[in-house]
C-alpha cells in the first residue's frame, strides 16, 4: 500500500490516478492525463474534481496559462534518477498561477524528498514498502542550503544577510 | 584559499551524517544496488576492478598544507599508501573499503573537503588555472568566481538528476588557457566589455568522450553579477531538453548540436529573460566576501638580482634543466610558480605516496605560502616560491622523486589509471605510459623536441583526454585483445581542436615505435622554432600516415 505524505504527517489519498482514459471515467476525485484534460477541459470543468498528471517528458507551456483553478497537479517520476520533474515542479509553481496541491508519484524514493521538496512538491505518493515515518526525516537533510528555490526565495549570501 | 563559514561547515558536516545514512541503510539492505549507486556516485564512490574508488573534491585545484597531510593521512590509514591526481584535478583513492567510506568523509569534513558531487550525472567540480592569481597576464583572479559557482552548483536542488555531467570551467588568462575552456559542457572566459565593465564569454557544449566537439559562444558579454541567474537558466534549459534516453546522446553538447547553437542560446535567454535580476543576482558584499578569501598574500619586496640563481644555473646542469622546464614565470618580481612534476618513469602519472603528499605539505608550508595546487595534467604546484630558495627547494623535490625535468614535454604525459583499475577500460594505459617514458628518457632528445602534449586514455570515455593531445593515444579492444589508436593534432589551448585518427589502431609492444617514427617525421621537416603542433598544421597528416603505415621492404 503505497503511502501519501506531506512535511509534516500522514495523509489520506483522496485522488485516483486515472493512467489511461477507459470508456467512462471513475467517480470521485480524480487525476486525469493532462492531454485528455487539454482536449476536454470545458466537460472535465463542468463534472469537477478533476486534477491532471503530467508525464516527465510532457512540454509545459501550452498549459501554463491554464492551470490555475486546478486542485492537484501530479508528476510521474519515472524513474528516481530522472530529473525533468525537479524543472517541471518549479515551472507549474513559478511560471504559473496554479495554487493547488503539487504532488510527486512514481519512482518516488526517500533520498530525493528534499529536492522534490525544494523544487515546490507538497505531497508524495511514496514508492510501495517504503516507511511514511522515515520519509518524514528526509525533509530536513540540509539545514541551510546555498540556492535560492521553490521554497526560499533568496539564496543563502542574502539570508545570511538578513539573519540577525 | 576559501575558508569555511559556519553555514558551508554545516553543509559539510550534514552530508557526511547523510551518506553515512546511505551507506548503512545500503549495507542492510533497504536501499537497492540500483537504488544506491547514483548516491554514492554523487559522493564520488565507483565501484572498480578491485576495490570501490573514492574521488575527493579539490575544488579548483586549490589544497591548503593541512589538507595534503590528512590526504596522504587517509592513504595511509584507509588506502594501500598512495592517491592519484585525476584529470579534474582530484584526488582519487583506489582501494577504501566501502564501511570505511563515512569514517573517511567525516576525517575530510574536518579539514574542510568533501567528495560532493565528484562523479555522477550532476554538476562537477570547476576547474580553472593552475597558475590562477599568480601569473602574469591574467585579467582578475578567477577563483572566486570558481567557489560561488561551487557553492551554487552544491546540491542545488533542480539539477541533482541531469541527463548526464555537467563541468564547468573558468578561463582568465588574456593569451593563454591552461583549463581547455572550449572542451567543457560551460566554458567562461572572463572579459572586459567595450564599456571596460567586467565579466564573461560563456562557451557552451563542449566535451570528451565520444563525440568530442568544441564549445560554441552564447553569449558574447555576460555581466559578473548576473554569472549564477544565467547558468540556472542553462542548466534548467538542459535539464528538460536533453536527452535521456540514450546516454551517449546526453550531454549538453548533443543538444547544442541538435537546436544549433542560435535556437539554443534564444531558449537559454528566453529562460533567462525570467531569472534575470531576481534574487539569484549576486550582490555586491556577497562579490567582495568571496574575493577577500583570494587577496594576494604579503609578498615580500625582493629585488630582480638573479646572479646567485645564474650561478647556481651555471654550476649544475641538472638544476638548469629543471629551472628551464618546470618554472613559470610569477607576476610578482623575485618569485616563481614551480610545477612539482608526478611523472617519473615507473610510476603511474598522476600517482604518489603518502610520504610524498607529506613531504609536498611540508614543502609548501617552509617555501610556498603552504599552499598547493593540483593540475588537470596531473601534477602539483607550488605557486608562490622564492627564486633564491629555488635551489634548496629543487634539491629536497628531487630527493622525494618530483623533480622529472619535463613539464610540458612528450613525457609529461595526461593518462587515466585504464584497465589496471577501472572497469569502464577497453585497453591498459599505464603500461604504454610506462613504455614511452621508458624509450623517451633521454633529456637532450626530449627538449630537441620541445612541447608535445600525449594523451592516453583506455577507452573512449577519454579521461585521460586523448582527444585534445597532439598525439592522442585511445586503448580499443579488438576482438577482446588490447589495441591503440593514434590521433595527430589535438589541442587544448585557445585553438581548441579535435585531433584526427591517423589509421589502424597498433598492437601495445608497437606503440613505442610507431610515436617515435612520428617524432622523426616531425624532427625532419620541422622548421626553425615550431613545435610538433605548428609542423602539423602546416603539413598536415599524410607524411606522418605515409611513414607510420608504410610497407617493411
Amino acid at each position: 500500500m503505497q503511502k501519501l505524505i506531506n512535511h509534516t504527517g500522514v495523509l489520506e489519498n483522496n485522488w485516483t490516478l486515472v493512467e489511461e482514459i477507459q470508456t467512462e471515467l471513475p467517480s470521485g476525485n480524480i487525476l486525469v492525463p493532462a492531454p485528455y484534460w487539454l482536449e476536454n477541459r470545458e466537460a472535465l470543468t463542468k463534472r469537477g474534481n478533476v486534477g491532471i498528471w503530467l508525464t516527465s517528458d510532457i512540454e509545459l507551456a501550452p498549459f501554463l496559462g491554464l492551470i490555475s483553478e486546478l486542485p492537484v497537479i501530479a508528476i510521474n517520476f519515472p524513474a528516481f534518477a530522472n530529473g525533468r520533474g525537479y524543472s517541471l515542479a518549479r515551472l507549474v509553481k513559478e511560471r504559473s498561477d496554479f495554487k493547488g496541491e503539487l504532488r510527486a508519484f512514481g519512482d518516488v524514493l526517500l533520498d530525493q524528498l528534499f529536492f522534490m521538496k525544494r523544487c515546490g512538491f507538497d505531497t508524495y505518493l511514496l514508492k510501495d514498502g517504503l516507511s511514511e515515518q522515515k520519509a518524514l526525516d528526509f525533509f530536513a537533510t540540509f539545514s541551510d542550503p546555498y540556492q535560492l528555490a521553490n521554497d526560499l526565495t533568496d539564496p543563502l549570501f542574502r539570508r545570511k544577510h538578513t539573519a540577525v | 584559499m576559501y575558508k569555511y563559514d559556519d553555514y558551508d561547515q554545516r553543509i559539510v558536516d550534514e552530508r557526511v551524517a547523510q551518506f553515512k545514512g546511505q551507506t548503512e541503510r545500503y549495507l542492510a539492505g533497504e536501499l537497492s544496488e540500483e537504488q544506491f549507486l547514483p548516491l554514492r556516485l554523487q559522493n564520488g564512490l565507483y565501484v572498480q576492478r578491485y576495490a570501490p574508488m573514492l574521488r575527493v573534491a579539490v575544488p579548483y585545484g586549490l589544497m591548503s598544507s593541512q589538507q595534503v597531510r590528512k590526504l596522504a593521512h587517509i592513504a595511509r590509514t584507509y588506502d594501500k599508501g598512495y592517491a592519484h591526481i585525476s584529470t579534474r584535478t582530484n584526488v582519487q583513492f583506489n582501494w577504501p573499503e566501502l564501511a570505511d567510506v563515512p569514517a573517511i568523509l567525516a576525517e575530510l569534513a574536518e579539514v574542510q573537503m568533501h567528495a560532493i558531487q565528484t562523479s555522477g550525472n550532476c554538476i562537477r567540480n570547476t576547474t580553472t588555472d593552475q597558475f590562477a592569481g599568480v601569473v602574469p597576464d591574467e585579467l582578475v583572479d578567477p577563483r572566486p568566481y570558481c567557489e560561488i559557482i561551487r557553492q551554487w552548483s552544491t546540491f542545488h536542488p533542480e539539477f541533482a538528476f541531469l541527463p548526464r555531467k555537467f563541468k564547468i570551467a573558468v578561463n582568465s588568462h588574456t593569451k593563454e588557457d591552461r583549463v581547455a575552456t572550449l572542451l567543457h559542457d560551460i566554458g567562461l572566459k572572463i572579459v572586459h566589455n567595450q564599456e571596460g565593465e567586467l565579466g564573461f564569454q560563456v562557451y557552451v557544449g563542449g566535451g570528451l568522450g565520444r563525440t568530442p566537439i568544441v564549445a560554441s559562444l552564447v553569449k558574447e558579454f555576460l555581466a559578473e553579477k548576473d554569472l549564477l541567474t544565467y547558468l540556472d537558466a542553462v542548466l534548467r534549459v538542459y535539464n528538460l531538453n536533453g536527452r535521456r534516453d540514450n546516454k551517449y546522446k546526453a550531454r549538453i553538447k548533443i543538444l547544442v548540436k541538435a537546436l544549433g547553437v542560435e535556437a539554443f542560446a534564444n531558449l537559454v535567454d528566453e529562460e533567462w529573460q525570467h531569472l534575470k535580476d531576481g534574487p539569484g543576482t549576486l550582490t555586491s558584499e556577497e562579490l567582495e566576501r568571496i574575493k577577500s578569501h583570494f587577496t594576494a598574500p604579503a609578498y615580500e619586496n625582493l629585488s630582480g638580482d638573479d646572479s646567485a640563481l645564474q650561478a647556481q644555473m651555471a654550476d649544475n646542469k641538472a638544476f638548469s634543466n629543471w629551472y628551464q622546464r618546470n618554472i613559470n614565470q610569477h607576476k610578482v618580481s623575485g618569485y616563481a610558480i614551480v610545477t612539482l612534476t608526478l611523472k617519473k618513469i615507473g610510476t603511474p602519472p598522476g600517482d604518489l605516496t603518502d610520504k610524498q603528499l607529506d613531504i609536498v605539505a611540508d614543502l609548501a608550508d617552509r617555501y610556498s605560502l603552504g599552499e598547493v595546487r593540483s593540475t588537470h595534467e596531473q601534477n602539483l604546484v607550488l605557486a608562490d616560491v622564492k627564486k633564491s630558495e629555488l635551489f634548496d627547494l629543487w634539491q629536497e623535490a628531487k630527493a622525494a622523486g618530483f623533480a622529472t625535468p619535463n613539464l610540458g614535454m612528450i613525457t609529461d604525459m595526461i593518462c587515466c589509471p585504464g584497465g589496471d583499475f577501472c572497469a569502464l577500460a577497453n585497453a591498459k594505459s599505464l603500461p604504454v605510459a610506462e613504455a614511452l617514458q621508458e624509450k623517451f628518457d633521454n633529456l637532450d632528445y626530449l627538449y630537441d623536441l620541445g612541447e608535445i602534449d600525449l594523451n592516453i586514455s583506455g577507452c573512449m570515455n577519454a579521461c585521460g583526454h586523448h582527444h585534445i593531445g597532439h598525439i592522442g593515444i585511445l586503448g580499443v579492444d579488438k576482438k577482446g585483445a588490447e589495441f591503440y589508436q593514434i590521433s595527430l593534432g589535438g589541442q587544448s589551448g585557445p585553438e581548441a581542436s579535435i585531433g584526427k585518427i591517423l589509421g589502424p589502431s597498433f598492437a601495445r609492444d608497437e606503440m613505442p615505435n610507431i610515436i617515435g617514427k612520428i617524432l622523426a617525421v616531425f624532427v625532419e621537416l620541422r622548421i626553425e622554432g615550431e613545435r610538433f603542433i605548428d609542423t602539423y598544421g602546416r603539413i598536415g597528416q599524410s607524411p606522418f600516415k605515409e611513414r607510420v603505415y608504410a610497407k617493411a621492404n
